[in-house]
């Protein structure tokens, strides 16, 4: 063999393996479920094969399905919401704060490194009936028996909210950097305020990491089975609940895989639109 | 409304983000025996309990070889193929960077099911070849865009240098390029391991019966309430995720700086 064509065949060689790996665990598996979604389940033996139109007819149709999936896109966009709203602030003062800047950076990542369980679930200690918030309120005497905080709509978006933020955060603070902060002092010079400036300058240019940061907290936000049911009630199920759910209690897997591509295709379908306008300068323009 | 507004608003974002895990940290040194509030004493009586206890140990057991197995599979696909992504001019270099990434752009749980349904198709039911499998596709994107990162950086002209002086490419690997490369492979094994230890989502779909991870152990002691025990375990596992990578950043500096000297 040649030099030019051993050449021309080594990165292939070095690929094949990560390649192959991504094919066969991940895109065939896809395809995969793309056909199971058209079997149908059994109640005793194995699922009938075919091409049956049942399981995709029920997860489109069912009111259920239906209120579950607006639910979590619900939860997911008040988040994301949440996520910004903590998040943008923090990242400026990061971004333009001198001294302790490594210092912040550093706790930001920290976050990354501790279990999503355990984050999720310290809220229990704070929230729970023998929780430092019960216990506070009663050693102060606002009230006399523990009130029920905890297993609602409300803690799972705290709980996601907790979990996402460093993602926006991040993110955020990415984009921020990149501003040159003579930009901002520009402005002014002209007679602009702190504030029309940050407004009209900065928050523009900062929108990237804006977007980026809440197409990941929602998207993440959306996919999550485990946060529900550590700190939802049993009416605060999830999209991914219902997948979950189908799969591993009903062993229902002809329908777990309609709804598990049903998930993918709607958050998919998200990001694609993402890609397609956000090319950034299409959002800025719309504000200015 | 002003910077000292901005910074006041920060320090309650960092409290929000770090408080709840500085509780389970307090009061998993707690002496009361609901493990609640009031702290009641400083004891350690909690950490013995999970010593002495075997599923709590068999499951860190499971999560470690688990980790360890991770790390090793999914660093070596990942360095061989960011050095491919990296040294070389190859067609379809985006494409190929974005099937390699693909399955962190899926969602998890979406992976989670197709990957169960296809290898159990396959006669590889839920075990613990299917949870390594689950976790080396999970978190080679994670090596791959650490290391690629990292590499990116290496000069070229040192493996050249190696070549031009007679060694074989194979020689130059290993006595240049992997040296050189050390501190990326170390990044890369490192952050597949800490995954891999914390995953829950998929794991909860891959794990066979009466197999647990430590997260999975926790999750299910959770169905009872919230233990003492389970804020001892939480600590353990923080120290381990966040002390791990600290650890290791320390000791490559100071190989650097012996390097440097």
């Amino acid at each position: 063999m040649s030099v030019e064509a051993r050449e021309k065949r080594q990165p292939w060689i070095l690929l094949s393996p990560a390649l192959g790996a991504v094919a066969l665990l991940l895109l065939i598996p896809l395809v995969f479920i793309v056909v199971y979604s058209f079997w149908l389940r059994s109640a005793v033996g194995p699922d009938t094969v075919g091409f049956h139109l049942d399981n995709w007819q029920r997860a489109l149709t069912d009111p259920f399905y239906r209120y579950i999936l607006l639910n979590t896109l619900k939860i997911a966009a008040i988040t994301t919401f949440f996520c910004a709203l903590l998040g943008y602030p923090a990242a400026y003062f990061i971004t333009r704060s001198s001294g302790n800047k490594l210092i912040l950076l550093l706790l930001l990542m920290l976050p990354f490194w501790i279990s999503y369980i355990i984050r999720t679930m310290s809220w229990i200690n704070i929230l729970g009936s023998s929780g430092a918030l019960n216990t506070a309120l009663m050693s102060m005497g606002v009230i006399s028996s523990p009130i029920q905080m905890l297993y609602n709509e409300a803690t799972v978006i705290l709980g996601l909210v907790h979990f996402l933020l460093p993602f926006m955060v991040l993110n955020i603070y990415v984009s921020l950097d990149g501003i040159d902060t003579n930009l901002e002092d520009a402005a002014t010079s002209l007679g602009a305020t702190r504030w029309q400036a940050f407004l009209q300058v900065t928050l523009p240019l900062s929108l990237p990491g804006l977007a980026a940061g809440g197409l990941l907290c929602f998207v993440l936000g959306a996919g999550t089975y485990i946060t529900p049911l550590i700190l939802g009630g049993p009416r605060d199920a999830m999209f991914a609940n219902l997948v979950f759910e189908a799969i591993i209690t009903q062993l229902n897997w002809p329908m777990g895989s309609a709804l598990s591509l049903l998930l993918l295709i709607v958050l998919g379908a998200l990001v694609a639109v993402y890609n397609r306008f956000l090319g950034m300068s299409q959002l800025t323009k719309g504000l200015g | 409304m002003g910077w000292a507004a901005i910074r006041a608003y920060t320090i309650l974002v960092y409290l929000f983000m770090f408080l709840p895990v500085a509780v389970v940290v307090l009061l998993s040194f707690n002496q009361n025996q609901f493990g609640s509030f009031p702290m009641t004493g400083f004891s350690i009586r909690w950490f013995e309990a999970l010593w002495n206890n075997d599923a709590v140990m068999r499951a860190f057991r499971t999560s470690l070889i688990l980790g360890l197995l991770t790390a090793l599979i999914s660093t070596t696909l990942g360095v061989l193929a960011s050095l491919a992504l990296v040294r070389y001019a190859i067609p379809g270099k985006n494409l190929i960077t974005t099937i390699l990434i693909a399955p962190i752009l899926v969602p998890e749980v979406v992976l989670a099911v197709a990957l169960l349904l296809f290898l159990n198709w396959l006669g590889i039911g839920k075990s613990f070849a299917l949870l390594l499998a689950g976790h080396v596709i999970f978190t080679l994107p994670f090596v791959i865009l650490v290391v690629q990162a990292r590499l990116v950086s290496i000069r070229r002209d040192v493996e050249e240098a190696a070549l031009s002086l007679g060694a074989s490419p194979v020689q130059t690997f290993f006595s240049v390029t992997l040296p050189l490369l050390m501190p990326a492979v170390a990044a890369g094994a490192l952050f597949a391991f800490t995954i891999s230890f914390d995953d829950i989502t998929g794991t909860l779909f891959w794990k066979p019966g009466g197999v647990e991870t430590v997260p999975t152990q926790i999750f299910s002691m959770l169905r009872n309430s919230i233990s003492p025990e389970i804020n001892a375990l939480g600590t353990v596992m923080i120290v381990i995720t966040v002390g791990l990578p600290l650890l290791g950043a320390a000791i490559a500096r100071q190989i650097s700086m012996k390097r440097g000297m």
